[in-house]
């Protein structure tokens, strides 16, 4: 076996030195991405890809209708009036549809949102694809403005048979502090 | 006799900069065992809050600081030092080495603990108080949500975090490398094994600890978002990472504690430990079951079914080690010459007790039931039965063990059957009715509750009471044994005891093995 020192006691103590530093580092270099990365594989806690989805043009799969709510919560403390314009939509997996979210700030101050998606049931999460998104974005808003942010996505024709019902629900958090942070480091 | 075989040094210098590993596991269990005095008045601030429904002494902010500190300084400050100490104390004269292997680390990681827990205890005198969140710290509670005094917290679990690894590696050192020619490991003491995986254990989680508070610290302070849904964190990630250290930490509580009733249950047996091979097996498979059980505590995070599957298997593999220890405890006793001296009433009582908290840790295995007791009483009555009635238990019944040959002196046998069955007698009114109550849906971590919970509480809060005054007169008795208990000076104090560490004088020299002993 690979000896660091011929004076055993050196040797074993260095050993397990090393050990203790790499179970460190593996909090944060294995068990952070491995986390993400079951996550998204697994669409555990309803996380959606994060990303933009491009879509190579596919059929409309008309002979099934897919009931998509929309739900908007405010994290604690969050101000800003927010919600879906419509609450349900009927869509068809593959076509591409689009809705719009409102969100008002009631504030004297400029503020900046970022809004955390999640979907129910989680199994639907690896179908549900976003192909426009006000959550790929942090979004600013002046002091008592309100905007339009919409949202495009498309149903894939995989989504297991069974799942009629999909639920995609926005929770909006307050990150001025966090936005002009990163302002003032720049 | 030359230099070479000097004493102690004199005054305080002798406790600073001791380099003895007697002297070191002393000063262990002295600091474990203040820490269990504070942390056990946090118990009995608790317990005094719930003796009635209603507000009754503290605020309920104040109610959360004694849950958080009591949890905290109980695990870190009291059992796990306090196996330290034994360690220190015992697992040198046991294989024969005439100290620990790192003399010097091992002072270092003693005097950075009483530090680390001024710090921790000085937050309940902060603005915002001290830490309200739970022993198990969950974010966002400890991060967004947490009061200033958290990075105080965080540093003093590095702190000690750093102490346990060093002494870990020190026992590991010790182990490998300094036992007597002929002492092969499958002849080492049982309490050994179980210190030596536990001190793997401890290498391999303790720094994951470290990760979980450090990533927190970078959260509050440094703009991360580790935990923070808003930055792409997530809060459940904090779940997976403190458990993931969480879970070996209970066997790295529990491991010691099978150790040292491991060595008294056959000495008042008289007849060697049934199954000895089976028994370091059995360690080691728990050792092993530990790493990868993790998510059952926290079943109810929404994990797909086949995570849920996967850990409730796992958990309830676990049973089956578990199970040959217990069993082989049992056949060490039958049919053997027994007597009943304190230290076997409480090997005995932690025997039942830990039996009955391992069966509650069964139902609390299957993922579908644990979503009712989840949070529920009904936990707070499975870990203490099996954190108190098994360490702590233990670990008072290898102070009564050995502490004749540490200071010479007999303890009042009578005193101490009398701490066992106020001890017995206090814990199960503490903590049986904790069952119904938690069954019948009382959550914990709260400083009011419904009427219904009402008798069954004040019970709770008279046991406590009860449990947490035989402490005293624990220490009155060891006290009065070191300034004047009856001398003895046989080397075997208990005829059923075998060991290296009987072979040497009582009270143990400062100084043993200096020449090692042959094994045969």
């Amino acid at each position: 076996m690979f000896r660091v020192s011929k004076n055993p006691t050196v040797d074993i103590t260095a050993k397990l030195v090393v050990v203790s530093i790499a179970m460190f580092a593996f909090v944060f270099v294995v068990m952070v991405p491995l986390y993400n990365v079951l996550c998204d594989v697994l669409g555990i806690n309803g996380k959606t890809d994060g990303t933009q989805y491009t879509s190579v043009p596919v059929a409309v799969d008309e002979s099934r209708t897919i009931t998509v709510q929309f739900v908007a919560t405010n994290n604690e403390g969050m101000p800003w009036e927010f919600s879906p314009n419509v609450t349900a939509m009927k869509v068809n997996p593959g076509a591409v549809n689009d809705t719009v979210f409102r969100a008002r700030n009631p504030l004297t101050k400029d503020m900046v949102a970022q809004a955390i998606p999640s979907i129910s049931p989680s199994r639907a999460a690896p179908y549900f694809h976003k192909t426009e998104c006000f959550c790929f974005n942090q979004q600013p808003l002046s002091a008592q403005t309100d905007a339009e942010m919409p949202l495009q996505f498309i149903i894939d024709q995989e989504l297991p048979k069974d799942i009629q019902t999909i639920t995609l629900s926005y929770t909006i958090f307050d990150i001025t502090e966090a936005a002009s942070g990163s302002v003032a480091a720049r | 006799m030359g230099d070479h075989h000097h004493g102690p040094a004199k005054g305080l210098s002798r406790w600073l900069f001791t380099t003895n590993h007697k002297d070191i596991g002393t000063m262990y269990l002295w600091f474990s065992f203040a820490m269990f005095i504070l942390g056990g008045a946090f118990a009995m601030i608790i317990r005094a809050e719930l003796f009635q429904p209603g507000m009754q002494l503290v605020e309920p902010a104040f109610f959360n600081q004694m849950t958080t500190l009591h949890g905290l300084i109980m695990v870190f400050g009291a059992i796990m030092p306090s196996f330290v100490g034994l360690a220190n104390w015992m697992i040198p004269m046991m294989i024969g080495a005439p100290d620990m292997a790192l003399p010097r680390m091992n002072n270092w990681s003693f005097w950075i603990l009483p530090p680390a827990f001024l710090i921790l205890a000085s937050t309940l005198f902060m603005e915002g108080g001290a830490p309200a969140f739970g022993w198990t710290f969950y974010a966002p509670l400890s991060t967004t949500y947490a009061p200033p005094s958290v990075t105080y917290f965080i540093f003093s679990i590095h702190v000690l975090g750093l102490s346990s690894i060093m002494g870990s590696i020190n026992i590991i050192a010790t182990v490998m490398n300094m036992r007597a020619p002929g002492m092969t490991y499958m002849k080492m003491p049982l309490f050994v094994w179980t210190w030596l995986i536990t001190a793997f254990l401890l290498v391999a989680v303790m720094p994951v600890l470290a990760g979980a508070v450090t990533m927190m610290l970078m959260d509050i302070h440094f703009g991360t978002s580790f935990f923070s849904a808003a930055g792409g964190g997530d809060p459940v990630l904090f779940q997976h990472i403190f458990w993931f250290f969480g879970h070996p930490e209970v066997y790295i509580i529990i491991l010691p504690a099978f150790g040292v009733v491991s060595q008294i249950i056959p000495a008042f047996s008289r007849k060697p430990l049934f199954g000895y091979a089976s028994m370091v097996y059995a360690t080691a498979a728990i050792a092993f079951l530990s790493f990868i059980v993790w998510a059952h505590h926290m079943y109810t995070v929404g994990m797909p079914i086949a995570g849920e599957l996967f850990f409730m298997y796992a958990t309830m593999l676990i049973a089956v080690p578990t199970g040959v220890k217990v069993f082989n405890w049992i056949t060490t006793m039958w049919r053997g010459s027994m007597t009943f001296e304190t230290p076997m009433l409480f090997c005995i009582g932690f025997l039942v007790l830990f039996t009955i908290g391992g069966f509650t840790g069964l139902m609390l295995s299957i993922a579908p039931a644990d979503f009712q007791y989840h949070d529920s009483y009904f936990v707070v009555a499975h870990f203490h039965y099996v954190m108190v009635a098994g360490a702590v238990f233990s670990m008072t019944a290898a102070v009564y063990y050995w502490l004749p040959k540490w200071c010479g002196r007999m303890y009042n046998e009578t005193m101490g059957k009398t701490h066992f069955w106020i001890s017995f007698i206090g814990f199960n009114i503490t903590f049986f009715p904790q069952h119904f109550v938690g069954l019948a849906g009382m959550p914990r971590r709260i400083p009011d509750y419904a009427l219904q919970f009402a008798d069954f509480n004040m019970m709770s809060s008279i046991g406590a009471f009860i449990y947490g005054a035989s402490q005293i007169m624990f220490l009155y008795n060891v006290i009065a044994t070191i300034v004047a208990g009856k001398p003895t000076s046989d080397e075997k104090v208990w005829d059923g005891a075998e060991g290296l560490e009987w072979t040497v004088a009582t009270p143990a020299p400062y100084h043993t093995f200096e020449t090692p002993p042959a094994v045969r």
